[in-house]
């Protein structure tokens, strides 16, 4: 932990607001979020649809536009050379850091690849737009960078319809990760890939963060993913981030009762006691509840929940959650200890 | 009906479904379902869980068992009677209200503009199962069971409703006509976590307290696992191992199952995979002729595999598509 992160937010506000007929409506996707990610880290953001995940990923990105609005907070950017805004960034230095520093596995990767372009010529065009090179050399390194992927080089004379989905996915992985970027962010990466697709995936993605040494923000609703790839797991509801912890922590004592809940009522293949689902559904952000954000399903909810939100306090090894059950537990533990951010 | 209890629920035999495609002369036979046999016992009413990858034919399947496509060859039958040969009143006065379907995406199913009880109306109309103010308390009764009111979804749109909301009322449709058989397709895989445990559990309820059998098709094995009493695990239309769900995937036998089970994703760290990959990639030639379908990749290939065609042996209680255990 002596690094400074790589990737740091602090009370990170960003807001869909939209103005219709003089109505104006404010949708919190993500409110008030605080994080720091270490160089050579997996860093796992979980959550179900609707809390907030996409947004915060569009922000830690620097990748956002109208009606998404960053109203407070800042996110910085730390490669060795001291921080530098990632919210702020013109085009030119956008187009100096994506892919090459900061790269990107989008979701859907049907859908990512340009259907009349070989996917060599789509390798070409990316290459050489970050260090230019001619074709015969782009096609060598992209040859030898494919291979490690368990991809005959014919992939490169193939259109992507051509291809499987696991082999989509995988040549958009080897696009997002051939220049090496010190910073990779993976959307779902393995949603709607088949199981067993899914796994080869999975290790794929942790060899890549492995040899090259880079940072791999993950986020996905899967907990199973998460289990499989993440050193640390951040767990968001309602646009906040409830929960965050090493990833054995989160699965074997989580302190959040949403987290408690996420974790118990995942089914596995070993037992089949009966699991319970949570009363009522996530809110909708532009309405979202006073005090703490989870307390109309919360089966622990106090008086005091329903009027102040409780703060994200941090327990004992960085472990941090919001909960007003834990929190007077935490002021002892601040008293030794200084607090995270 | 002429309906006995020692005749089965539904009896699927030696069933297969051809798909021709055709590009110019040359014509491509697709097997979407291939040979498949699988039982549901009358007056024990189970769940039964269809699992597999995308392009198994496990949807086909389903939408035989739903008549909603012919088979080309084998037996499909329903309490005795051969679904693909029911004249279209059969089907209308008899058979839909028998066997009904539970879609995937509960916002799919209902058109946005449309109010969600309407749909319910419309079916009790349809199927004509009751007059007057009678109609109100069935509908109220079907939603009731599974955990809904009338008064609570009268006059709302499906997006006043939460996903797993919208997926019961879908269930309270299909309940209606007091069906025998749900068919569910991959019921709950468009729901968060939080929700997808309720319907599963109603699944439950309506075997035990409705006596309401389920086809429940999905991808998931764990769900499936939870869910079910015996599962058939389908490989491009066949069903290589079919048995009791404990038995079938707490020791799987047939190998396609053996490498579908290792690659879930456990949500426990501690059985974490390693980044070094277990199989290397093989290429797969399609369409393999002959032999079993599952040669190209499996680990204990024989010879034999790639000519031949396995039969269903029995094994350790259970059904098993594979030479090993002949």
């Amino acid at each position: 932990m002596a690094q400074p992160p790589i990737l740091e937010a602090r009370d990170l506000k960003a807001y869909y607001i939209t103005e219709a007929f003089g109505v104006r409506r404010t949708v919190k996707a993500v409110d008030g979020v605080s994080l720091s990610i270490q160089p050579g880290e997996i860093y796992g953001i979980a959550g179900e649809s609707g809390c907030g995940k996409s947004t915060l990923l569009k922000m830690l990105l620097g990748e956002f536009e109208p009606p998404l609005t960053p109203v407070e907070g800042t996110v910085a950017y730390d490669f060795g050379e001291g921080p530098s805004d990632a919210l702020g960034m013109d085009e030119a230095e956008v187009a100096s850091i994506r892919w090459s520093r900061v790269s990107y596995v989008p979701q859907g990767s049907m859908h990512v690849l340009n259907p009349v372009r070989r996917i060599g010529d789509t390798f070409h065009d990316f290459i050489s737009t970050h260090r230019p090179m001619p074709r015969r050399q782009t096609n060598e390194m992209v040859k030898a960078y494919l291979a490690e992927f368990g991809l005959r080089e014919g992939v490169l004379q193939s259109f992507p319809h051509q291809l499987s989905g696991g082999m989509r996915q995988r040549v958009t992985i080897a696009l997002a990760t051939i220049l090496s970027p010190k910073l990779i962010f993976a959307d779902e990466p393995t949603t709607a890939l088949d199981v067993v697709v899914q796994r080869s995936v999975i290790q794929l993605l942790k060899r890549i963060q492995r040899d090259h040494g880079s940072t791999l923000v993950l986020i996905t609703h899967d907990m199973g993913v998460q289990a499989n790839l993440a050193d640390r797991i951040a767990v968001l509801y309602a646009g906040k981030l409830v929960e965050e912890a090493d990833t054995r922590t989160i699965f074997k004592a989580p302190r959040h009762p949403y987290t408690q809940h996420l974790i118990g009522s995942l089914p596995t293949l070993e037992d089949k006691v009966a699991r319970q689902s949570l009363p009522g559904r996530p809110p909708a952000l532009d309405d979202p509840p006073t005090g703490c954000r989870f307390h109309p399903r919360c089966p622990y909810a106090m008086d005091i929940c329903k009027s102040v939100e409780p703060p994200l306090v941090t327990l004992e090894d960085g472990h941090r959650a919001a909960c007003h059950l834990i929190t007077d537990e935490a002021d002892h533990a601040a008293h030794s200890r200084p607090a995270l951010a | 009906m002429q309906h006995t209890l020692d005749q089965p629920l539904l009896e699927i035999d030696h069933l297969t479904r051809v798909f021709l495609s055709r590009q110019g002369l040359s014509v491509t036979r697709l097997e979407a379902v291939d040979d498949a046999s699988l039982t549901l016992t009358a007056g024990k009413p189970e769940i039964y869980a269809l699992a597999g990858e995308s392009g198994s034919g496990k949807t086909t399947l389903a939408r035989m068992v739903l008549g909603l496509e012919r088979p080309s060859e084998g037996t499909l039958n329903y309490k005795g009677r051969s679904v693909g040969e029911l004249s279209a009143r059969d089907k209308r006065t008899w058979f839909y209200k028998e066997v009904q379907p539970v879609f995937q995406d509960p916002f799919a199913t209902f058109s946005p503009m449309k109010r969600i009880d309407s749909y319910l109306y419309e079916t009790a109309r349809n199927y004509q199962v009751a007059k007057g103010a009678d109609v109100d308390k069935r509908i109220d009764e079907a939603l009731r069971v599974v955990g809904l009111t009338l008064a609570e979804v009268r006059g709302r749109y499906p997006n006043e409703l939460s996903g797993g909301q919208a997926q019961r009322v879908s269930i309270a449709r299909a309940l209606i006509t007091r069906p025998s058989l749900l068919v569910a397709d991959e019921p709950v895989s468009m729901l968060d976590a939080s929700l997808r445990m309720s319907i599963l559990n109603l699944f439950k309820d309506l075997r035990d307290k409705e006596g309401v059998a389920v086809l429940y098709i999905t991808h998931d094995l764990a769900t499936a696992y939870y869910t079910a009493d015996r599962i058939g695990v389908m490989l491009r239309g066949w069903i290589v191992e079919t048995g009791p769900v404990e038995r079938v995937l707490g020791s799987p036998l047939h190998p396609y199952t053996q490498l579908l089970k290792s690659s879930v994703p456990q949500a426990d760290p501690d059985k974490a995979w390693s980044a070094e990959p277990t199989l290397a990639p093989r290429p797969v030639t399609f369409p393999v002729s002959g032999g079993c379908k599952f040669a190209a990749r499996c680990p204990k290939v024989m010879d034999r595999c790639r000519v031949e065609i396995p039969a269903s042996y029995e094994a350790e209680g259970r059904s098993v598509k594979c030479f090993l255990y002949a």
